[in-house]
């Protein structure tokens, strides 16, 4: 499967997820990217806009998810002026698979593409190291993502509004900001529906919970 | 058969980061204790007061700082009660003489292949002067004016370094070691903001409650804001 790690490799270490809501879904992640434990930017962009209703959260080797975004990128541009149509998220998640699949040996980088279409609403794919896309309900990725798969598998339900959407996703990455060491920084979220794109950002002094757990 | 305990450091903690002032020592460490890249426990003291005299902190496994303190609380312990000299004069353990006494303690267990994985600090104040010093874990001893240890080398020293002078008073100090500990926080991925300063004068020896540090100025300028990732912007960073 994917080769070790090079030396001095920059990865993003990394929270990411996508949490659909009722007209779209909300895309977040934490800002973090490390080279071995030291923060070589503690600020980082994760969210990458494919196209105009689609975006990539990214995790693994920095420079491996920021090749793959900048072709996918380009791949849906051309889509798009060939077919006279918004690319649907499916097609943007199948490229990537298809890149990622391909250059399995090469690459480390898993992603979350996640975005809203006419044809289907919003939607959320997972594609693992591999290469394997899979449709999910909602979807988180990276290291620290393992430490709230019990709290959204407890708090998350279909048909939450945006607000409720997006506090959730920023409550989950707060605390997994809080137990993974290679997660922290600031939050970053994009709200996907129909009307558009909406950012926020949540500075690190202000998180919902954290940076430290204060029992 | 020996025992062997040494494989590989599992429960660790990071950067302690120390330095003289004008009329005593101050350390500053933060209290997170780390499982491999999992932050496991957010209120652990890495610094402890020995005979309320001497200051002992410690970066590295966590199980090997128990383990000594334990050992040296029994030494103070009898150091009081059973030297020879104590039947005539009250004797306490003194800063110096731990700190030679662990480089003898940490060169022994490196020579046999199986040291405890730490950097100590040891800081005191006796014959009026105070008293810093490190040992790391394979006996190398360090008796100067700034310490750090872990990641405090590479972020903290230089900072230190500029900042530093023997006259320096004990708001200085601190406001000094608060800036290095926040540029750990931000940096080290094994750190967090919750902090605890340590102070040894001639007439004090004192751990402070944990408290967070104040960060709320680090996140707010605008290029950190900046969206790079949108399609107007650079494609993530």
């Amino acid at each position: 499967m994917s080769q070790k790690n090079r030396e001095g490799e920059v990865l993003t270490g990394t929270t990411i997820l996508a949490l659909p809501f009722e007209g779209g879904v909300v895309v977040c992640a934490d800002s973090r990217t490390s080279t071995g434990t030291y923060v070589a930017n503690r600020v980082s962009d994760k969210l990458v806009q494919l196209s105009d209703y689609i975006y990539c959260c990214r995790s693994g080797s920095a420079a491996d998810t920021q090749a793959l975004t900048d072709y996918v990128h380009y791949y849906l541009s051309q889509w798009s002026l060939d077919t006279g149509r918004i690319p649907t998220v499916k097609t943007a998640a199948h490229l990537m698979r298809r890149l990622i699949y391909q250059n399995k040996d090469q690459l480390q980088a898993g992603v979350i593409v996640a975005g809203w279409d006419p044809v289907h609403g919003g939607s959320v794919y997972t594609i693992t190291l591999g290469g394997s896309c899979l449709e999910l309900p909602f979807a988180t990725g990276g290291s620290g993502s393992i430490f709230i798969a019990g709290l959204l598998d407890a708090e998350f339900s279909n048909g939450m509004d945006m607000a409720e959407a997006r506090n959730l996703a920023k409550k989950a990455c707060s605390h997994a900001m809080c137990r993974d060491g290679s997660s922290g920084g600031v939050i970053r979220t994009v709200v996907i529906s129909a009307d558009g794109v909406d950012r926020d950002y949540t500075p690190g002094n202000d998180l919902p919970f954290g940076p430290v757990a204060v029992w | 058969m020996a025992n062997k305990h040494t494989t590989r450091p599992i429960t660790t903690g990071t950067s302690v980061v120390g330095l003289v002032y004008d009329g005593g020592v101050l350390l500053a460490a933060d209290t997170l204790l780390s499982y491999g890249s999992m932050a496991k426990s957010f209120n652990t003291p890495r610094m402890v007061s020995i005979a309320d005299r001497v200051l002992l902190g410690a970066s590295g496994e966590y199980s090997d700082f128990q383990e000594i303190v334990s050992r040296v609380e029994a030494l103070a312990l009898a150091e009081t009660t059973q030297s020879m000299e104590s039947v005539y004069d009250e004797r306490t353990l003194s800063a110096k003489s731990l700190w030679n006494y662990l480089r003898a303690v940490m060169y022994q267990k490196r020579s046999k292949m199986n040291p405890f994985w730490n950097d100590l600090v040891v800081a005191g104040f006796e014959n009026d002067a105070p008293f810093l010093g490190v040992i790391d874990k394979l006996g190398t001893t360090l008796q100067e004016n700034l310490v750090a240890t872990g990641f405090g080398g590479y972020l903290a020293m230089p900072l230190l370094r500029e900042k530093w002078r023997p006259d320096l008073s004990e708001g200085e100090a601190r406001a000094l070691l608060e800036d290095c500990m926040k540029v750990l926080f931000y940096r080290d991925c094994r750190a967090s903001a919750r902090i605890q300063l340590a102070k040894v004068t001639k007439d004090t020896c004192i751990i402070s409650e944990p408290y967070e540090l104040d960060h709320s100025n680090g996140w707010n300028a605008p290029s950190m804001q900046r969206a790079v990732g949108d399609l107007d912007g650079d494609g993530g960073w």
